[in-house]
This record gives structure tokens, sequence and C-alpha cells, in this order.
């Protein structure tokens, strides 16, 4: 079910295809068109063995895409093929020369469509905006590499190689990295430098193996020529199998919680929904507020399971609305939750959170975490409007809110009432 | 403690490789800076020993560090792959003791000079490869690699199976992650080969651009081992919490979870199935959540709008258990964990082999806790008086096949019986009837 989109994004499909994809499909499509006119004309540089080989490398890698935390999607068995292909020696007869640019384009867009294909006959999402990235990222690391005197290059020994690819591999990791802060910025409504800094934390081990293995590739293939690729695909494999389950586990944590969370709900504690709406607004809130992905993660869980105190209650409180408890019992429902998610023993920042949520924003001997006044000011919405869609009920509910500053944070409210204002799309 | 045994098999090792050991193939002097070569060959493995990742469990630690020997196969030949692997006598590990440091020297040392030996006798040659060895070089190179991989799992088999008897695999659950463990291990020694090859570019500094990738992979299997055990430690602590609604049930979720998986190992079941029931049976009963704890504390028969409450619960822990990413099979064996083999269960009222395994399995566990738990209205029951009660059961309530399987793992890995219960002083937390009870089955108002 959470996968299912939310029903106003469907007919908005084309909304979705927002100007900044555009540019970069446009980009993309014309760097392709480029590439196809232009190597027809190079037909004798090309080294088909090479460009096969290196093309069903990339295609392969991008059959095996790799799911990463936070919902991404990389293929970095692609982008190693792709940035090995335009930094690599290739021998023509006994002479080495560097691969012209746009071939590295046309060859990394025929295997990346290749490798989509079954992706879409599958009935599986075809990636086009991730593919776009990849391969401007690689086209990039092309023309950089050029104009540093790419068949100058080839020539030296391996020291002034390396000293030259190993920038121009950042170069292109960065690329890539950027256009998908970007792209991530605008889905999910973060703001830039918090989507680049969260891009970088995720992506950089992965952006350290790809960048030695493709210096691996490039140096290895003046010795073992194409049967590298073969054997190194071993390693990379077993990489990504490791990645892979990395990611796998990550999934099935957040989803765990997020199902256990509802036992609040089956057991009549809380009203049907309530945790998923409050950790859907609280992370929008935190968003809003500039938070990063690790943080917001902390306020996911932490709202998911704000309730899970009232388990230790003998009885449910009617209608499950905390706000209308007393604060002494707020606050034991608080610690009893806290000690029930301290006992996982690795939870205790998310403990921390659940705890300080009954406090008032002016605090009481210390002021409470951010993301505990972000809950409290979640949950407190959700309690007086739910799953009511009604715009003058949740602006009644946020006048609520603002009446006492020093119960509701000033800041958190404000980003709360510009959430709610944006779009439902935070309800179930 | 080490055995006389493993002592023995230590020896004979440590024997079997000095013997092996000819010199007639030890050349230093054919290679140019062999010693040198050797040495940072040595530092690489030494490196990749030290810092083994977790892989599946915590007893099952993976390092990359064959990827070094094999390229001393290729580079320096079967001795020097031998003298690269006997480098973990001085792994850095520091809990590691004398005898198991001896062991595993001796143990890489044997599967580096078999594989080196492999590499010759296929015709590989030794030294810097160059443009003209591939794709030659590959077939050698890969029996090489296989010859050290079944050199290596087999010998730390054996050792493992001294000590800790036969059949350890499965029991230890290490069986399950077999498989994986082999094909890591393939894929990382064809790194001997990439290391060897950029030998001729870069000498030894392609071990140093080896490391990245091997430690971003290290990383990142580290980062499994590190969320799987806060997965298991979260969804414990959320079981508990479900559990603290009532007094005498506490840590039955997770005894039903270890007797499940008893029985799965005890009938074979795969890695993936096992630990699919683990979650099922810690989960099983937290559909009880939903059922108002006014009539969990009941003393009296029950009414009939009761009885069905109760009857509810395997549903209404599959409403909260539905979208978590288990096997559909875990969800099965929640929902149907009361019917009974005779079909008078709850709540579809499924008989024999309608019911899925998974709640064939966990039905037994249950009833079993149940049984050996103390409950406010008897003692608990002694393990024997409980194993005849389940065969009292096999045919009507449970899946004879089952209970045997059940009986037979309590032979064999033995059961941990819960704390004895004292009276808790809040009366409140008591449940007074155990729907899980076999000997005590509900009482229900008769509505004529």
């Amino acid at each position: 079910m959470a996968s299912r989109p939310p029903p106003a994004d469907r007919w908005s499909s084309w909304q979705a295809l927002d100007s900044g994809r555009l540019l970069l499909m446009s980009t993309a499509a014309m760097l392709v068109v480029a590439a196809f006119a232009t190597s027809t004309i190079e037909a004798s540089k090309i080294n088909m063995g090479v460009a096969l080989a290196f093309g069903g490398f990339i295609a392969l890698g991008e059959l095996l895409r790799l799911a990463l935390p936070g919902g991404r999607e990389a293929a970095p068995i692609a982008m190693i093929g792709g940035m090995a292909y335009a930094l690599l020696p290739q021998m023509s007869g006994h002479a080495r020369s560097s691969i012209p640019q746009l071939l590295v384009v046309a060859v990394a867009a025929v295997g990346m469509l290749v490798g989509a294909l079954p992706h879409i006959a599958a009935g599986r999402e075809a990636g086009l905006t991730g593919m776009c990235t990849r391969l401007v990222a690689i086209a990039c690391v092309a023309f950089v590499f050029h104009p540093a005197g790419a068949d100058l290059i080839v020539h030296q020994g391996w020291p002034v190689r390396l000293l030259v690819m190993t920038p121009i591999i950042g170069v292109g990791w960065l690329v890539e990295t950027i256009i998908s802060a970007l792209i991530r910025a605008d889905d999910v409504g973060a703001k830039f430098s918090v989507a680049i800094a969260d891009e970088i934390r995720v992506q950089w081990p992965l952006g350290a193996a790809i960048g030695a293995s493709v210096v691996i590739i490039v140096f290895g293939y003046d010795v073992m020529g194409l049967s590298e690729l073969g054997v190194f695909l071993g390693p990379l494999l077993v990489t990504q199998v490791a990645f892979r389950r990395y990611a796998g586990i990550r999934a099935t944590y957040l989803q765990t919680v997020r199902s256990l969370a509802r036992v609040t709900e089956v057991a009549g504690y809380v009203e049907a929904g309530h945790s998923r709406r409050v950790s859907r607004l609280a992370v929008a809130v935190g968003r809003e507020l500039g938070l990063a992905e690790p943080d917001l993660l902390r306020v996911e869980y932490a709202a998911l399971m704000h309730d899970i105190g009232q388990l230790s209650l003998r009885d449910p409180i009617p209608g499950g609305a905390t706000v209308q408890v007393s604060a002494a019992d707020q606050d034991r429902i608080a610690e009893l939750g806290a000690d029930v998610i301290r006992e996982a023993g690795v939870l205790d920042d998310v403990a921390e959170l659940v705890r300080c949520q009954s406090w008032p924003a002016g605090g009481r001997d210390q002021a409470p975490p951010l993301g505990s006044m972000i809950i409290r000011a979640a949950n407190a919405f959700d309690d007086m409007v739910g799953v009511s869609t009604d715009r003058e009920r949740s602006a009644t509910a946020l006048d609520r809110l603002r009446v006492d500053e020093t119960e509701f944070d000033r800041r958190v409210v404000a980003a709360l009432a510009e959430v709610a204002g944006r779009r439902p799309a935070w309800r179930l | 403690m080490v055995s006389r045994a493993a002592w023995l098999y230590i020896g004979l090792v440590v024997l079997v490789t000095a013997a092996l050991v000819d010199s007639t193939s030890f050349t230093p002097s054919a290679i140019r800076h062999f010693w040198l070569y050797l040495v940072i060959l040595q530092l690489l493995f030494l490196v990749c020993d030290s810092t083994p990742a977790p892989l599946v469990s915590r007893q099952t630690k993976w390092s990359p560090s064959s990827s070094a020997t094999l390229a001393a196969v290729v580079l320096l030949g079967p001795v020097a792959a031998a003298l690269v692997g006997a480098v973990s006598l001085l792994s850095i590990k520091r809990q590691l003791k004398v005898p198991e440091r001896v062991f595993n020297g001796a143990m890489t040392a044997l599967s580096g000079l078999l594989a080196g030996k492999t590499y010759l006798a296929l015709h590989g040659h030794v030294g810097l490869p160059g443009r003209a060895d591939f794709p030659e070089i590959i077939l050698p190179f890969a029996a090489a690699a296989a010859a050290h991989v079944i050199a290596n799992q087999g010998l730390i088999w054996g050792v493992y199976r001294l000590n800790r008897g036969p059949g350890m695999l499965r029991r230890e659950g290490l069986e399950s992650s077999l498989p994986l463990l082999l094909v890591s291990d393939l894929g990382y020694a064809a790194l001997g080969l990439i290391i060897a090859s950029l030998w001729s570019v870069m000498y030894g500094f392609a071990a140093a651009l080896v490391l990245v990738p091997l430690f971003v992979a290290r990383w990142a299997m580290g980062q499994f081992a590190e969320q799987q055990r806060a997965y298991s430690a979260t969804m414990k602590a959320l079981c508990q919490a479900v559990e603290t609604k009532d007094y005498y049930t506490r840590g039955h979720g997770d005894r039903v979870s270890l007797g499940s998986v008893m029985i799965a190992r005890q009938i074979g079941m795969g890695a993936d199935r096992t630990d699919a029931i683990e979650f099922a049976g810690m989960l099983h009963d937290v559909g009880k959540l939903g059922v108002p704890t006014t009539v969990l504390q009941k003393t009296g028969p029950l009414t009939e709008d009761e009885y069905a409450a109760i009857q509810l619960h395997p549903m209404r822990g599959l409403e909260i258990v539905r979208e978590i990413g288990f096997l559909n099979e875990a969800l099965a064996g929640i929902m149907h964990h009361h019917e009974r083999i005779d079909g008078r269960g709850y709540p579809m009222g499924f008989a024999g082999h309608e019911i899925p395994e998974f709640a064939r399995i966990i039905a037994v566990a249950d009833a079993f806790d149940s049984m050996t738990s103390t409950r406010s209205y008897r003692e608990a029951k002694t393990i024997p008086e409980a194993v005849s009660e389940l065969k009292k059961g096999a045919d009507t309530q449970f899946d004879p096949l089952i209970v045997e399987a059940f009986i037979a793992a309590l032979d064999r890995y033995g059961w941990r019986l819960p704390e004895p219960a004292t009276e808790p002083a809040d009366l409140a937390t008591i449940t007074v009837q155990d729907h899980d009870d076999p000997t005590a089955p509900l009482r229900v108002i008769e509505v004529s």
C-alpha cells in the first residue's frame, strides 16, 4: 500500500516532469543525437570489439540496478563501465589512442537502453531520470578528459595518468551527485543545500568504490585486455550483493516499525491511521525546517512510535487524543514509550525524542529537541484535524497551536502551516 | 577449550603443509624483487585479515584476504602463496588465542599452497602477467581460486566439526550462510588476478588501489550486519511492549520463536524460511492487543461474543504485520496458528494439510510454551508432562510429524524454561484463562 502513488499524483504525472527533469532529459537526448550523427563519420576510429564489450558491461550494470537507502536508485556497474570506457587507452594496432567522446556517449546510451529493456518488459519503472543523469555524468568525464590532452596522457606513465584521471572521475561523480540532489530536492520538497549534503553522505562509499574500480579497469586493460571485464565482474557483483542486502534490510526495518507502530491503533488506543499521519506530517515539517536525512529518519521512527507508551496503560484513553489528557499523564505515556524503545538498545536517540514529546516548547529545565517539538505539534494538529481535508478546520487547528508560543514552537508551527497549506499529500 | 582431537587436527594441517612445500618450485632468485613483493602482499593480507566483516551472523566473519594469497600464486608461486597465508598467524585480531592463530596460519598457508600447485599443474605461468598471457591464464587461475576456496572452507569445517560435534552447521544456522560465503570468496578471489595484472603496470601500488573497493564492500557488509542487529532488537522490544499488557505471557513470543526455529532446523527448512518463521513465531500473538483487556482477564466462562473476540486475534495480528516484507508463509503462520489438524480450530476451521506448514509448527511451539509456563490457575507443567500432552494431541490438535520433530529437537537442543513467575503485586495484569493452553480449553457459556 505504501508504494501506491497518491491519487493526486496520478493524473499529474506530466506535472512531475518539472523543468529540471525536462532540461536533464533534453540534454541527454541532444548528446545522443549528436553522438550518432558524428560517430558515423568517425567509423574508422571505432574498435567494435571494445565498444561491444563495454556496451554489454554497461547494459548489465543497468540491468542490475541497486536500491540505496532513502528510495534512491543507482547503477554502479553501469557508471564504472561508462567512465572506464571514456578514460580507456584504446589499442589500435600497437599505438594507444583515446576514444572519441561522442562514441563514448553513443555506446553508453545504447548500453543503458538495452539494459533498461528487461526492466520495462517486467513492468518496472524504466528509470529514465537515472539513466539520463548517468549519461550526462559519463559524457562530462569524456569531454573533460579530452581537453586535458587525452591522446598525450594515454602515453604517459601510470603516476601521471593516475593524477589526471582521479580528478576527472571526481568530476563525473560530482555531476551525478549534484543532478540527483537537484531532482530529489524538487521531488520531496527539500532545500538544495540539505539535499546535496544528504546525497553526498549516502553516495560517497559507493562513489569511492566506483572511482577505484574505474582506475583499476583502465590500468588493468593494458595487461588483461577485454578479459579484464569478465574477471572484474566477480568482485563487483559480490560488492553489489553486499549493498543490496544492506538497502534491503534498511527498508524492511522501516516497514516493520511502520507496521508494528500500528499496534496502538489495533488495540484501540488511538484512531486508525494516526501514527502514520503524524509521522508523514512530522517528516514534511522536519524537511521544511531543513533537517538532514538521518535526523528525518529519527523523527519518522519517533513519530511512528510516539504513542507506544499507551500500551502500558491498562485501558485506552477515550478517542486516544493525547492532547486532552493531563500534562502528567502525557509525560507518563511519553516516558513509558521511551522506555519501550530504549529496550531495543539501538534507538536511544529515537527514545529521547519520544520522551520529550510532551514537553512544552518553552521547555522545562532544558528546551526539548527540535524533533520532539515537531512531533508534539504534528500530533496535536492530527488530533484536531484527523483525516479531514477541510481547510477551515486545518486553519482553526493552526490558530489554536499559535495561541501560546511557550506550548508550541513558533518556527515549527509556521513550517506546519506551510506544509498543511501546500497540498494534502502527506495524508494517507 | 581446544580438545585433544582438535590439537591433533591442527598438528596434521601443519605437517601436511610442511610436507607439501617442495623446494624445487621455490626459486626466489628467479623473480626480481621477490622478497619486496612478498612483504607487500603479506601486508595486504594482514590488513584484509585483521578487519573482517560480519557476514549474516556474528559467528561468520569474512575477509577478502584470499585475494592477496591468489595474487601471490600468480606473481610468486605456491610457496610464496603459503608464506602470504601463514601471516594470519600474526593477525591483529586481539581476541584470538594461540591454538586458533596456529590453526589459521597453517590453514591459509595450506590453502595457498594447494592453490599454487593447482595453478602450476594447469600450466599457469608464474611471474608478472603480460598481454600475451590473456585470456589463457584465466583457466588455471580460476582452478586455483576454486582450490583455495574449497581447501579453506573444508579445513574450517573440519575444525568446527571436531570442536562442536556433527550437525553443527545446521544447528548453528551456518548452513544458510554457506552459499553466500562461498560465492563471496570466489568473487573476491578473482581480485587476485587483477592485483597480479596491475602489478605489471604499477607494482605494489596495485595492492593499495584494490583496497578501496574492498573496504567499501566491507563497510556495506558491516552496515548490513548492524542494521540486522538493530532490526531484530527493535522487533524484540516492540514485542515486549505488546506483552507488557499481560504479566504471565512475558517472553512467550520469544520462546515460541525459538521453539519454531528449532523445529524448522530439525525438519531441514531453508535459510529464508527459517528467518521468516523466527519472526512469525515472535509476532504470532500480536493480535491479542485487539482483544479487550476485560475479556483476556475474565475469570468466569466467556460469552459467545467474548469467545469470538478471542478467536479473532490471529486475524488482528495479520492486519498489523501484513505490510512487513515477510514471506507470505509467515503471514499464513500467524493467521492460522490456532487451527487444529481435526478441523476444529479457528479462524478458518482448516484441517490436515490445508493448514500451512508454518502454522502447524507455531501451534506446537505455542502450546508447549504455554503448558510449561506458570498460569494463575495452575503451576507450570514439567517438560515430560508437556511432551506427553503434545503426544496426546497429535492427530487431533497437532500435526504428528511436527510433534515428533519438536520432541527430537528438544532432545538435541534442550529447552530453557521461563523464570518461575511469582504472583505480581498488580493483579490487573494477569491472564486468568490462557487461550493457548491445550489442557485447559476456554470455557464458553452454552446458549440454548
